[in-house]
C-alpha cells in the first residue's frame, strides 16, 4: 500500500490536495526556534501553494459534466471478510467547498498575523492538520475514511480554541469537543452497522459510499441510522437546539479559528446531510424531514432574534451563522433542485461573508482588545476603509441582491416554495427581515452615530495586509452576486444525479428486510433514473 | 448601431460613476468628482433621450428587449435583460431627466460638505439601481434594482452619519422596506412556481392564456392572482410609504435635501406604483385586491394630508405631502386607472422635486434651519426660489392648466366613474384631500415666504438667493410642473372643442394595460359630467387656498395657535402623527425585543446550557462520590466483595 499511496501523494491527485498541508507541516517540527515572521511567511507560502495546487487540479482534471473525479482506489485493510479502501474523489458537490477551503486558508493566515501572538509553529501546524481533516472529509468516498477525517478535524480545532483562544477558552474548547464527539460516536456506530449489513448480504464488509448506496433498508432501520447520522451533522451545522456550543466556541476562538469554523467546519454538517444522510436513507429522511425542517426554520428565526440582542459583536455574528445555516438546511430538506443549488452556493456564501465579518471583528479586537458594542460607536469617520468593508460584508450577509447572500437565499426559498413548503418559506422569508434588523444594528452600534469613546479617536485604519485578507472574499461576494451562473453550473449535474437517485429510491417502498439494490455508482447514478426534476414536487410520499 | 443598442449604458454609466467616485478618487479631486458625478447621469440622460426617440419613432408600441447575460440557467433561468416599452419609457424619462437636474442642483447645495465625493458616489449608485428597477425585463432584475435603491436610500438617509438620528432613520427605512420586500418575494416565488418564468411579457401572456388558472383558489382564501397581487401590493406599501408601512418616509427627511427630492419624492418611492401598474394583469383579475389598493391609497392620501397640515418642519410638510400624493397614485391604480397613476407619478415627480429643491434653497439660505416658525417673508431675498416654489405649489394644488390639475383630475374622474357606492366615498375622500393639499401647501408658502421674518438676527443677515447652479434646476423643474400635464389633457376637453382626441399619454400607454376579458371596462362619462368633476376639483382647491390665505397669509403663526386653542385634541393628534410610531413601538418592536431576550436568556442560557451544566455536574458528582469507594484499602474491598455475594445470594434465593 505504501508505495502506491506515495505515488498518489506525489502525483497530480486529490490525495495530494488533501495531504499537502500535512506534509508542509513536517518542516515546522524543526522550526521551533524560528522567528514568528519566518513561520508566518512560511504558512502564507504553503497556503498559496495549496490554493495553486487546487486550481491546477481543477483545470486539469475537472469533469465538465460535474460528476465525480476519483483517485485510484487503494486497499487499506484487507481481510477475508472485510475490505476497507481508501477512496477519494471530487464532484460538483464537494468542489465548491474544497475551493472555499483553499481560498480561506491564506485569508486565515493573514487574519491571524497579529491576533495570534504566540507559538506560531504550533498554530500553523494545527491549521494545516485541520485543513487536511476538512479536505479529507469533503472528498472521502468511503464512510470509514470519512469518519477518520471527520474526527481528525476535531483535535486541531480543539487546540486552536483551547490554546490561542480568549479568557474562557478551556470551557469553550471542551464544550466544542464534547458536543461534536457525542454526535459523531453515534454516527460511527451507524457506519459500522451499515458495513456489517453490507457484509451480511454480500459476504464482504464494505464502507464504500457506492456500495452502501445500494443498501435498501427497512424504514425502521433507516430511521435509527438516519437519526445517528443526522444528530452528528445537526450538531455540527449547528441546528437548534444543538447550537449552544457555537457562540461560546466563536467568542473564545482566535479570529483565524472563527473564520475556519464558520467558513468551513460548519458546512461539513450540511454537506453530510446532502452527501450521506439523505441519499443513504431516503425513506427515513422523507419521514423525518418535517421535523428537521421545523428545526431549520426555528433556527432561522431564533438565531436572528438572539443575534439581535447580543452585547458582543462576535456573538452576534455567531448567532447569525445559526440563522444562515438554517437557510441551508431548509434548502437541503426541501429536496428540490433549485433549493439544493441554493443550499450549496449558500454554504460558500456564508463562508465568504461570515468569514469576512469575523475577520473584521478580529481587526477591531487586535486594536482595542474588546469586541463589545459598548466600546465602539461612530468610528466610521476614524476608520473609513474598515467601515467600507464592514458595510459591504454586512450587506452581503443581509442578502442584498447583486451580492452573494441573495443568490443563495433566493434559490433556496424559490425552490422550497416550489416544493410546496409555503408556510415554512413565509416564516423563513420573514427571517430575511430579521437579518436586516440585527445586521444593521451591528452597523449602527459600531460605525454610525457620534464617536462615543475618546480612545477610538486614534484608531488605525486597515493596513495593506488586512485589506489583502478581505479583498478576495469581497471580490467573490460581488462576483457570485452579479453572475451566479458561473458558480452554479458546475454543481448542477452532480446535484441532479443525487436528487434523481433520491427521488427514484423514494418512489419505491422500503423493503421489509435489508436488501441490495442496483449498482449506484455515484459517478453514473441518477443518469438512469433521470426524472423530470423540474416538475413541482409536492409531497413525495406516494 | 441604433441608439437603443446603447440601452445598457444608461444604468451602467452611473454605476461606473459611483465606483470611480467612491473607490478611486479622493476628496481633493473635487472638480473631477463633480465632472463624473454629474457627467455620468448627464450622459445617461442624453442616451436615454436618444433611445426614447429611437423607440418612439421606430418601434412603438412593440417592446424593445436587450439581453445582456444569463444570471442563472437550468430550471431557474433568469436573464439580466432590459426592456423598453411605453411604461418603462415614461419612467426612464422621468428618472433620467429629474435625476440629472437634481444632480446639478447638488453641486451647489452640497458644495461645502466634506462628504461631497461620497454623496455623489451614493447618488450615482442610486441612479444606476433605479434604472435597473425601471428597465429590467423581469421581476428579478426589478427586485435587484428595488433593493439597490433601498440600500442607497439607507446610505443617503444616514448620510450625516456622525449625528445620532440620521443613521437610525436610515435603518428604520431599510427595515420597514424589508417588511414589504418579504411579501414582494413571496409574490415572486409564487409566480415562478406557477408559471416558470419571471419575464414580464411571458408572465402576462401565460396568465392571459389561462385566466381560469389564475383565478383558482390558492392561499389565504385568495385566488392565485389575488394572492400574488396582495403580495406585490404589500411590497409596494413599503417602498411607496402607504398605510401601514408609511412611517419611515417622514424620518427619511434626515438625509440631505436633494436626496429627499430625488429618492423620497420623485423616483424611488414611486417604484411601488410602477410595480403595481407593471403587474396590472394580476390586479385586473383580482378585483378584491384592487379595491384594497384603492381604499389604502385613499386612506393614506387623506391621513397624510391631515398630518401635513400640522407640521412645522418644511421638509416634513413635503414628506407627508408625498405620502399623500402617492396615495392618490394607488387610488388610481386601485380603480383601474393605471394610466392616470403613471400620469400623476410623472407630474408629481416634477412639482415635488421642485418643491423639495426649493425648500433646500430656503434651508441653504437659512443656514440649515428647517422650522417654518423661524422663517417668513423670504420672498424678497429669495425671489427665484419663491416663484418656482409658488408655481409648483399651484401645480400640486391642482390649479389648471398646471400639471397636477390634469393628473389629479383624471384620478378623481376614474374613481367617480368606477361602479359601486364605495368608490363614490373614495371619490369624496380624494376630493377632500385635494382641498387639504391646497390648504397645507399654501400654509407652507405663506409661513415661509410671506409675513415678517421670524428667525434670528444672524440668519436674517445671512439670507441670500442660491447660486445659479441651484436656481436653474428649479426653473427647469418648475417649467415641467407647468407643462407636464399637457400630454394628458382629457379626451372630453378635446372633443368639447371639436378637436381630435390628443390625449397623447393615453394613446402611448394604452398597450401597457393588459386586456383582461371582462375587466377594466373603459368608463363612459358624458362630457358634462367630466366638466363638472373638473369644476368640483378646481373649486375645492381654490377653497383650500382661500382658507390658507385667510388664515396664514397675514396672521402667520397666530393662525396655528388659534387652531390649537380651538381644537386641542385634533391638534395633538395631528402633531403627534396619530401616534403611529409609538403604537408600532409598543405593539411590535418592544415585544419582539423581549422575545429575543427571552430566547437568549431563558432558552439558550437557562434551559439548554443550564440542562447541560446540570448533566455535567451530575456526572462529576457521581465520579467524585465513586472516588470515595476507591480507597486502596484491601480489607475494605473484601467487605464490598462480601456485601456483593450476600446481595447476589439474596437475589437468587428469593
Amino acid at each position: 500500500m505504501g508505495g502506491s499511496f506515495l505515488s498518489l501523494l506525489l502525483g497530480d491527485t486529490v490525495t495530494r490536495l488533501v495531504f499537502f498541508p500535512t506534509l508542509a507541516a513536517v518542516p515546522l517540527l524543526f522550526m521551533g526556534k524560528a522567528k514568528p515572521i519566518a513561520v508566518k511567511l512560511y504558512a502564507l507560502a504553503v497556503s498559496l501553494v495549496e490554493i495553486g495546487l487546487m486550481l491546477a487540479w481543477t483545470a486539469a482534471h475537472w469533469d465538465a459534466a460535474g460528476l465525480v473525479v476519483k483517485d485510484p482506489v487503494l486497499p487499506w485493510l484487507e481481510m477475508p471478510s472485510l475490505s476497507i479502501v481508501y477512496e477519494v474523489g471530487i464532484d460538483g458537490i464537494s468542489l465548491p467547498l474544497v475551493l472555499l477551503t483553499g481560498l480561506l486558508l491564506p485569508v486565515v493566515v493573514l487574519g491571524s498575523w497579529k491576533g495570534v501572538d504566540r507559538h506560531w509553529t504550533g498554530f500553523t501546524t494545527a491549521l494545516l492538520l485541520l485543513t487536511t481533516g476538512i479536505l479529507g472529509a469533503l472528498v472521502a468516498l468511503d464512510l470509514l475514511v470519512f469518519y477518520v477525517f471527520w474526527e481528525v478535524m476535531l483535535i486541531p480545532m480543539y487546540l486552536i480554541i483551547g490554546i490561542w483562544g480568549g479568557e474562557r477558552r478551556i470551557y469553550a474548547a471542551v464544550k466544542f469537543f464534547l458536543f461534536t464527539m457525542a454526535g459523531s460516536l453515534l454516527m460511527l456506530i451507524g457506519i459500522l452497522w451499515l458495513g456489517w449489513t453490507y457484509g451480511r448480504l454480500t459476504g464482504l464488509w464494505s464502507f464504500r459510499y457506492q456500495d452502501l448506496l445500494r443498501l435498501d433498508l427497512p424504514v425502521e432501520q433507516q430511521l435509527w441510522l438516519f437519526g445517528a447520522f443526522a444528530l452528528a451533522f445537526a450538531i455540527k451545522v449547528p441546528m437548534f437546539p444543538f447550537h449552544t456550543w457555537l457562540p461560546d466556541a466563536h467568542v473564545e476562538a482566535p479570529t483565524g479559528g472563527s473564520v475556519i469554523l464558520a467558513g468551513i467546519l460548519l458546512k461539513l454538517g450540511t454537506y453530510g446531510f446532502l452527501r450521506f444522510a439523505l441519499p443513504l436513507f431516503p425513506h427515513a429522511a422523507d419521514r423525518l424531514a418535517p421535523w428537521l425542517l421545523g428545526l431549520a426554520v426555528i433556527g432561522i428565526v431564533y438565531g436572528a432574534l438572539v443575534a439581535w440582542v447580543q452585547p458582543d459583536m462576535k456573538k452576534l455574528v455567531a448567532y447569525s451563522s445559526i440563522a444562515h445555516l438554517g437557510f441551508v438546511m431548509l434548502g437541503i430538506l426541501a429536496c428540490d433542485l433549485i433549493a439544493w443549488q441554493g443550499a450549496l452556493i449558500q454554504m460558500v456564501n456564508h463562508g465568504l461573508s461570515t468569514g469576512a465579518l469575523f475577520l473584521l471583528v478580529g481587526m477591531l479586537y487586535d486594536r482595542r482588545h474588546t469586541k463589545k458594542f459598548e466600546d465602539f460607536g461612530g468610528i466610521a469617520k476614524v476608520v473609513p476603509w474598515f467601515a467600507f468593508f464592514l458595510v459591504f460584508s454586512t450587506l452581503a450577509s443581509v442578502g442584498l441582491p447583486a451580492l452573494n447572500g441573495f443568490v443563495g437565499e433566493f434559490l433556496i426559498l424559490v425552490g422550497a416554495w416550489r416544493a410546496g413548503l409555503h408556510l415554512l418559506v413565509a416564516i423563513s422569508t420573514f427571517g430575511v427581515v430579521l437579518a436586516a434588523i440585527y445586521l444593521l444594528h451591528l452597523l449602527q452600534k459600531t460605525i454610525w452615530g457620534p464617536l462615543t469613546r475618546e480612545e477610538n479617536r486614534g484608531l488605525r485604519d486597515l493596513d495593506v495586509r488586512e485589506v489583502l485578507a478581505l479583498l478576495p472574499l469581497c471580490v467573490f461576494m460581488l462576483w457570485i452576486g452579479v453572475a451566479p451562473k458561473t458558480f452554479l453550473e458546475p454543481s448542477r449535474p452532480a446535484l441532479e444525479a443525487v436528487l434523481a437517485d433520491y427521488r427514484a429510491r423514494l418512489a419505491q417502498p422500503a423493503p421489509a428486510a435489508p436488501g441490495l439494490g442496483a449498482s449506484r455508482n455515484p459517478a453514473e447514478a441518477g443518469r438512469s433514473f433521470l426524472v423530470d426534476l423540474d416538475a413541482p414536487d409536492r409531497g413525495v410520499q406516494p | 448601431m441604433r441608439p437603443l443598442d446603447l440601452l445598457w449604458l444608461i444604468p451602467a454609466l452611473p454605476f461606473a460613476g459611483a465606483a470611480v467616485n467612491g473607490l478611486l478618487l479622493r476628496n481633493r479631486h473635487k472638480p473631477l468628482v463633480t465632472a463624473i458625478g454629474v457627467g455620468a447621469p448627464g450622459l445617461s440622460l442624453v442616451l436615454a433621450l436618444a433611445a426614447l426617440w429611437d423607440y418612439v419613432a421606430n418601434l412603438r408600441p412593440q417592446p424593445f428587449e436587450q439581453f445582456l447575460y444569463a444570471w442563472t440557467t437550468g430550471s431557474l433561468a433568469i436573464d439580466v435583460a432590459f426592456r423598453v416599452d411605453p411604461l418603462s419609457a415614461v419612467m426612464l424619462f422621468v428618472v433620467t431627466f429629474v435625476g440629472f437636474w437634481i444632480h446639478v442642483y447638488s453641486v451647489g447645495y452640497m458644495g461645502h460638505d466634506p462628504g461631497y465625493r461620497r454623496f455623489f458616489a451614493y447618488m450615482n449608485l442610486f441612479m444606476g439601481a433605479m434604472l435597473l428597477l425601471v428597465l429590467g425585463n423581469n421581476l428579478l432584475v426589478m427586485f435587484v434594482g428595488w433593493e439597490g435603491v433601498g440600500l442607497c436610500s439607507y446610505l443617503l438617509i444616514g448620510y450625516y452619519f456622525e449625528e445620532a438620528f440620521p443613521p437610525f432613520a436610515g435603518k428604520k427605512a431599510f427595515v420597514v422596506n424589508r417588511i414589504g420586500d418579504f411579501a414582494f418575494l413571496l409574490g415572486i416565488f409564487t409566480l415562478f412556481s406557477e408559471y416558470g418564468t419571471l419575464h414580464f411579457g411571458q408572465l402576462t401572456e401565460r396568465i392571459l392564456a389561462d385566466p381560469g388558472a389564475a383565478q383558482r383558489p390558492f392561499l389565504l382564501g385568495l385566488s392565485l392572482a389575488g394572492f400574488t397581487a396582495l403580495c406585490f401590493f404589500i411590497g409596494a406599501t413599503g417602498k411607496s410609504a402607504q398605510i401601514p408601512l408609511f412611517v419611515w418616509l417622514p424620518d427619511a427627511m434626515a438625509g440631505p435635501t436633494p436626496v429627499s427630492a430625488l429618492i423620497h419624492a420623485a423616483t424611488m418611492v414611486t417604484a411601488g406604483v410602477y410595480m403595481v401598474v407593471r403587474t396590472n394583469v394580476l390586479y385586473q383579475m383580482a378585483p378584491e385586491i384592487s379595491t384594497l389598493v384603492a381604499v389604502i391609497g385613499a386612506a393614506t392620501a387623506i391621513v397624510a394630508a391631515t398630518i401635513g397640515l400640522a407640521q412645522n418642519d418644511i421638509k416634513k410638510v413635503l414628506a407627508y405631502s408625498t405620502v399623500s400624493q402617492l396615495g392618490y397614485m394607488f387610488l388610481a391604480a386601485g380603480v383601474g386607472a393605471y394610466v392616470a397613476a403613471i400620469f400623476h407619478l410623472a407630474t408629481h415627480a416634477f412639482f415635488k422635486a421642485c418643491l423639495f429643491l426649493g425648500s433646500g434653497s430656503v434651508i441653504h439660505a437659512m443656514g440649515g434651519e428647517q422650522d417654518m416658525r423661524k422663517m417668513g417673508g423670504l420672498k424678497k431675498q429669495l425671489p427665484a426660489t419663491y416663484r418656482t416654489f409658488w408655481i409648483s405649489t399651484l401645480a400640486i394644488a391642482g390649479i389648471p392648466p398646471l400639471a397636477g390639475f390634469f393628473s389629479k383630475d383624471e384620478i378623481l374622474a376614474g374613481t367617480f366613474a368606477h361602479p359601486g357606492a364605495l368608490y363614490r366615498v373614495l371619490w369624496v375622500v380624494g376630493l377632500l384631500t385635494a382641498g387639504l393639499t391646497a390648504c397645507y401647501m399654501f400654509r407652507a408658502v405663506y409661513l415661509t415666504f410671506e409675513g415678517k421674518f421670524r428667525g434670528s438676527h444672524e440668519q436674517a443677515h445671512h439670507l441670500h438667493e442660491s447660486p445659479r447652479v441651484m436656481t436653474v434646476p428649479l426653473v427647469v423643474l418648475a417649467t415641467g410642473a407647468v407643462v407636464a400635464g399637457w400630454i394628458g389633457i382629457p379626451k372630453g376637453v378635446w372633443e368639447t372643442f371639436g378637436a381630435h382626441d390628443r390625449n397623447l399619454l393615453h394613446h402611448f400607454l394604452a398597450p401597457v394595460v393588459a386586456e383582461v376579458h371582462g375587466a377594466g371596462a373603459e368608463h363612459g362619462m358624458s362630457h358634462l359630467v367630466e366638466w363638472l368633476l373638473m369644476a368640483a376639483s378646481v373649486a375645492i382647491a381654490l377653497a383650500g387656498i382661500g382658507i390658507a390665505r385667510s388664515q396664514w397669509k397675514r396672521r402667520g403663526l397666530e393662525a396655528d395657535a388659534a387652531f390649537a386653542a380651538r381644537t386641542p385634541v385634533v391638534q395633538r393628534l395631528l402633531e403627534n402623527k396619530y401616534w403611529v410610531d409609538e403604537i408600532y413601538d409598543r405593539l411590535v418592536v418592544r415585544p419582539l425585543a423581549a422575545l429575543a431576550r427571552g430566547c437568549w436568556k431563558i432558552v439558550d442560557t437557562l434551559i439548554i446550557d443550564g440542562g447541560l451544566h446540570v448533566g455535567a455536574f451530575v456526572t462529576e458528582l457521581t465520579g467524585d462520590l465513586g472516588r470515595f469507594t476507591t480507597t486502596g484499602n484491601v480489607r475494605q474491598y473484601a467487605l464490598y466483595f462480601l456485601g456483593g455475594v450476600v446481595l447476589l445470594f439474596w437475589w437468587m434465593v428469593l
